[in-house]
């Protein structure tokens, strides 16, 4: 167990995925006539994909553990990661809203409530992130929508 | 011709045309300043607005589209990282780092200038050899496309960032994910586990800007503190453009612009290859060919210079595609050639003679449009530089949120944002983990290429020594050997091993027989030219004494 590092773990799970996506080709329907059927492809890189892979392993499992790296506690892991995972949660939050409020309110409040969540919430700032957020995506909402004539998604609620 | 060409000239200097090219290029450095927002989808905007124009006005506006749209990706590339457009993505490389180490002005300068040159000695090409150079397009079979796409997948271990095996792992998983959905071939599903969505695969677009958006801006605000400063620190007060700078570092690199340019250039030569190839291929030359190659990524000039220069240049080789041949060099071209339809002008082989005046015009625009682009793009540099200045946390969250609107305009599809999240939440694993993600987004834009043309090559004859026996395939094979092994090369140079000497030598002897098998007074004289150089080179080395390592 020693010898379980990271690139070892990351070259099991990507070794079992090449796996699945390798079984997924013999359900891909046969096209008749076809020359090269649509299966070939994918085998073709999957198989390189997996010989890659296996490299990968054996190198990460004659690679010796590094010990010179330091276990970080928790507070500091959470510290480190808050920001991105702020970011991927409210952007998550974001696609889930916007059928129901659309571009513009979703894309406002998306902007609004990420920038107060990360940055500064004093008065000041709070009016700074309220006055970019309307700015910022309105003003590009309306060159799409009335400039350019792309239709943006419309909320279901307003 | 000159007749014409004066004509031409009438027709294109009117103000009404310059103002409506002004008018373009503008909404070109825009478009391609916005992740996510194409110069294709810009010019496909624009075509609406040039029904009622005439040709040459039509054609002329959307030039400025597609010249300004090239030049407006590297904006976004060097001042927050984020390729604008796919053409851009080397120009993060080294543009970025720049910006980083506070030299803005020169990081957007060098892009600049290098995109005026490879625009200008583009324009130059398509005037005087035209008809010689779109004859090649012709040239090319489904075989030496495939060999064409496998050396540009070669490029993949150089851009590994030290770690070979992590590199390729990353390419070659870049083609699977351009292979899940419908096949072009044969139109049914793979690997899509049932899921309905999937059935139409991945949009290369929302990859991209998910790999790299996502993993530049969430890197750099993981740091709170670091996130609630801007990118150039205060203290500079005066952010201008280093113009002299610039144009200096330009000439010092002359070979470096047109090596890049001359790789742009013959990559728009060919049908369906455009500026999101050469781009990557001018980048790695310019690596290989560089004595620090090692530098390369830390903000080198000879880095941005690559990049930009080949993008524009590959705008002139689509051109000459587009008119000799009547076949689009690329999508934007592609629908240039529907602007041309709509006005009842059928683009044919035979479109320059047919219509001498409408070519040149289009040739003359093309020109004007590069000048026009270093014009504006000066002016609103200003503007660009201030973004710096924003804290990162405000500018961060308000791109990732331009990204969503610029993928959505896409297709008008929310699965493309979802698509975005999802290649966003990946690339920053990615990079965590040390997997580099420019091989990855080298496999997504090549492997549908290498399967059609691999399918068809199949289709047409099963023989299959035609990949290495054919000179253009033979060609591309050639350099993608040398390419693979360019790695241990560079290793064995530096650890002074002697079969290392005799490298370039082996390359050039190599290259030269496809070239002579090509066939043709001037080809066969190149290859020999070639030859010889190589004998020399050898005996050369041959006789330089042997040193330690």
């Amino acid at each position: 167990m020693k010898r379980l590092n990271r690139d070892t773990v990351t070259a099991v799970l990507l070794l079992l995925f090449c796996g699945l996506l390798f079984q997924q080709t013999f359900f891909v329907r046969k096209v008749p006539f076809s020359i090269m059927g649509s299966e070939v492809w994918p085998r073709v890189i999957l198989t390189a994909l997996f010989i890659l892979l296996l490299i990968y392993l054996f190198k990460s499992l004659i690679t010796p553990p590094k010990n010179t790296v330091e276990k970080r506690p928790l507070k500091v892991w959470i510290e480190m990661y808050r920001n991105p995972v702020l970011c991927f949660g409210m952007f998550f939050l974001f696609l889930l809203i916007l059928p129901y409020l659309g571009m513009l309110i979703s894309g406002i409040l998306f902007v609004f409530i990420t920038q107060t969540l990360i940055g500064s919430r004093d008065k000041r700032s709070l009016i700074l992130h309220a006055l970019v957020s309307v700015g910022a995506v309105g003003g590009m909402w309306a060159i799409f929508r009335f400039g350019l004539g792309v239709l943006m998604p419309a909320g279901s609620l307003f | 011709m000159f007749e014409n060409i004066f004509a031409a000239f009438g027709n294109v200097f009117t103000l009404y045309t310059l103002m409506l090219m002004a008018i373009g290029v503008a909404c070109g450095l825009i478009a391609g300043s916005i992740p996510g927002f194409t110069i294709t989808m810009a010019v496909v905007l624009t075509l609406p607005f040039t029904f009622g124009m005439s040709p040459i006005e039509g054609l002329s506006t959307m030039l400025g589209v597609y010249v300004g749209g090239l030049t407006g990706g590297m904006f976004s590339s060097a001042i927050i990282g984020i390729p604008g457009t796919p053409s851009a993505i080397t120009t993060t490389f080294d543009a970025f780092p720049m910006t980083r180490k506070g030299r803005p002005g020169l990081a957007l300068g060098l892009g600049l200038w290098a995109s005026f040159f490879g625009g200008l000695l583009s324009a130059i090409v398509l005037v005087v050899l035209a008809p010689t150079l779109a004859a090649i397009g012709l040239e090319f079979g489904p075989w030496d496309y495939f060999m064409l796409v496998c050396f540009a997948l070669t490029i993949a271990a150089s851009l590994s960032d030290g770690d070979l095996i992590k590199g390729l792992i990353s390419g070659v998983f870049g083609l699977v994910i351009a292979a899940v959905g419908e096949d072009a071939i044969n139109g049914a599903e793979r690997l899509t586990f049932g899921v309905e969505n999937l059935g139409s695969g991945f949009d290369f677009l929302p990859v991209l800007i998910g790999l790299f958006a996502f993993s530049q801006l969430l890197s750099d605000m993981s740091d709170s503190e670091a996130a609630k400063k801007p990118m150039t620190s205060k203290a500079q007060k005066v952010i201008r453009m280093e113009h002299l700078e610039s144009i200096k570092l330009c000439f010092k690199h002359w070979g470096s612009v047109i090596r890049s340019s001359s790789i742009g250039l013959f990559i728009g030569l060919l049908p369906a290859a455009g500026s999101s190839i050469s781009n990557i291929l001018a980048y790695d030359q310019e690596k290989k060919a560089s004595k620090h190659p090692e530098k390369f990524g830390t903000g080198v000039p000879e880095g941005v210079i690559a990049s930009e220069a080949s993008n524009n240049a590959t705008a002139g080789g689509a051109l000459i595609t587009m008119m000799a041949l009547g076949i689009p060099g690329d999508a934007v071209t592609a629908v240039m050639l529907g602007a041309l339809t709509i006005h009842n002008i059928a683009p044919s082989p035979t479109f320059i003679s047919s219509q001498p005046t409408l070519a040149y015009a289009i040739m003359i625009a093309y020109f004007m449009a590069n000048f026009m682009t270093l014009a504006l793009t000066s002016g609103s540099l200003r503007m660009f530089l201030l973004v710096t200045r924003i804290p990162l946390y405000i500018l961060g969250v308000v791109i990732l949120l331009y990204c969503a609107i610029g993928v959505f305009t896409l297709n008008n599809s929310m699965a493309d944002i979802w698509t975005l999240l999802i290649f966003g939440v990946l690339g920053f694993i990615m990079v965590r983990n040390g997997f580099p993600l420019t091989p990855m987004v080298l496999g997504v834009v090549l492997g549908p290429l290498a399967e059609i043309n691999l399918s068809r090559a199949i289709a047409t004859s099963d023989d299959l020594t035609l990949f290495f026996t054919r000179p253009w395939a033979l060609f591309f094979f050639v350099m993608a050997v040398f390419s693979v092994f360019f790695p241990v090369y560079q290793a064995a140079r530096n650890a002074k091993k002697r079969w290392a000497t005799y490298y370039a030598a082996a390359f050039i002897a190599c290259l030269a027989v496809p070239i002579i098998l090509m066939g043709g007074w001037f080809r066969t004289g190149l290859g020999i030219a070639f030859l010889l150089v190589a004998v020399l080179m050898f005996v050369k080395r041959s006789r330089a004494p042997i040193t330690p390592a």
